[in-house]
């Protein structure tokens, strides 16, 4: 089972690169405890979530090949 | 009607459009907050394709460094009010329709009497105090928002608050998120809040006429350096509700700076940080990426903030003092070495960063 995340603005100075695969993690709840592991910065920063095109508001069950995006708000104008 | 016609008449000819669209423009009314990178661009085609009142709400000046991306401005303008210098500008442009300065700052004090004559607002503002008091403000004037947002090479762009069961900027992003950097800091290339910005005028003009598919309740975003474009959908939350101030009174009462900003405990003055470059026991840690400008001309180690994790066994000293360009970064790097160290060291962040603390020194020295 595989997750593909995507990784868009500011958050992408922490984890380096714009995509990221991970494998069998069941829910956004333990995904986002897995990266904030890896990436402890990921957790002082607020951002939406989104699976398959959706913005997720509760911990969401994740099925192979699912699109994860990883979305920062932009202050900019 | 024969002048207009000819004005209008590529836009006329459009399928769905015609002089049916036309008149809906014309008879339209809207509000412009923010006159910087995407409210250049989007002012100047709503204004070219017959809006017939356009509001402009801003209280800066216009700046040299303002000028490779805000593109109703020319160097003759540095120093001018921008909403003035912005609606000479568009009424060279189409003296057809009423163009409405407001050279003030939008406040929670002036936001619903200014919006309340509106059909429908475009936030092209520059930070999320502003651009969360305008989301509130809309929800409860019942006024459709058309938002647009960047970030160095990436832009966000959607429609709130229309019709039923609509979405607004809470459902998305409840509540703001005080890292995140403004053009000031991260920089951007003048051609992302043009396209943006167009993008803008765009949903506003298919939300007035009703032809195609506007952005409601969707957010879309582009990326300039990839081409890469997605759209997300946005569900209204039920707990957003409780979120927004219940009436007028409320909303008066809201302190949206406040809100959008934090003080940490591990913030330190420009003042205080003076005395600790004395202290030969603290080091200095620069947490912005390799390149980034003004240098420092007081001894400092580089550890991006990308890195910082990785490099915390090079920590040694017991006093740390981290700086960035505005005390954004320096403050997540205080929380990630806090979470390491705990009490072990005295770790700070310089508040408001250098530029703040630059500002100071000039200010003092002046």
């Amino acid at each position: 089972m595989q997750t593909n995340i995507f990784i868009f603005g500011q958050l992408t100075d922490i984890i380096l690169k714009g995509e990221l695969t991970v494998n069998d993690i069941n829910d956004t709840d333990t995904l986002m405890e897995h990266l904030n592991k890896q990436y402890p910065a990921l957790a002082t920063i607020k951002y939406a979530i989104a699976v398959n095109k959706n913005i997720i508001t509760k911990n969401t069950i994740l099925q192979d090949t699912d699109a994860v995006a990883l979305m920062p708000p932009f202050s900019g104008g | 009607m024969s002048e207009n016609f000819e004005r209008y008449q590529r836009q006329l000819l459009l399928k769905g459009f015609g002089e049916a669209g036309q008149q809906k423009l014309q008879q339209a009314k809207v509000l412009v907050i923010g006159a910087g990178g995407l409210g250049c661009p989007a002012l100047q085609y709503l204004t070219a394709a017959g809006i017939g009142t356009i509001g402009i709400v801003d209280n800066d000046v216009v700046t040299l460094n303002n000028l490779h991306r805000q593109v109703l401005y020319t160097t003759n303008d540095i120093g001018s009010a921008k909403v003035v210098m912005a609606a000479f500008a568009l009424e060279q442009l189409n003296f057809d329709i009423d163009i409405i300065p407001y050279n003030t700052r939008l406040t929670n004090h002036n936001a619903i009497e200014m919006i309340a004559p509106y059909d429908i607002v475009i936030d092209g503002t520059d930070n999320f105090a502003t651009r969360y008091m305008i989301n509130d403000a809309c929800i409860l004037l019942n006024k459709i928002l058309v938002y647009g947002a960047i970030s160095q090479f990436e832009g966000q762009i959607a429609v709130f608050n229309y019709g039923t069961k609509a979405a607004n900027y809470r459902d998305l992003f409840p509540s703001p998120d005080n890292t995140a950097l403004n053009c000031e800091e991260a920089g951007v290339l003048g051609v992302l809040p043009g396209i943006i910005g167009s993008m803008l005028a765009n949903e506003t003009i298919k939300l007035l006429t009703g032809i195609g598919e506007p952005l409601i309740n969707r957010l879309l975003t582009y990326n300039t350096l990839t081409n890469q474009s997605q759209q997300f959908t946005i569900s209204p939350r039920q707990e957003t509700a409780s979120l927004i101030p219940i009436n007028e009174r409320a909303f008066a009462e809201m302190n949206y700076e406040v809100f959008c900003s934090v003080t940490n405990p591990f913030d330190i003055s420009p003042k205080r940080f003076d005395e600790l470059l004395n202290d030969t026991t603290a080091t200095i840690i620069d947490v912005r990426e390799a390149g980034e400008l003004p240098l420092l001309d007081f001894k400092n180690v580089p550890i991006p903030l990308s890195q910082l994790s990785q490099s915390i066994p090079v920590i040694n000293n017991k006093v740390i003092i981290l700086v960035c360009q505005s005390g954004k970064r320096s403050a997540q790097a205080a929380k990630i070495l806090l979470d390491h160290f705990g009490g072990e060291k005295e770790i700070y962040s310089l508040q408001g960063g250098i530029v703040n603390w630059k500002k100071q020194h000039a200010e003092n020295v002046g």
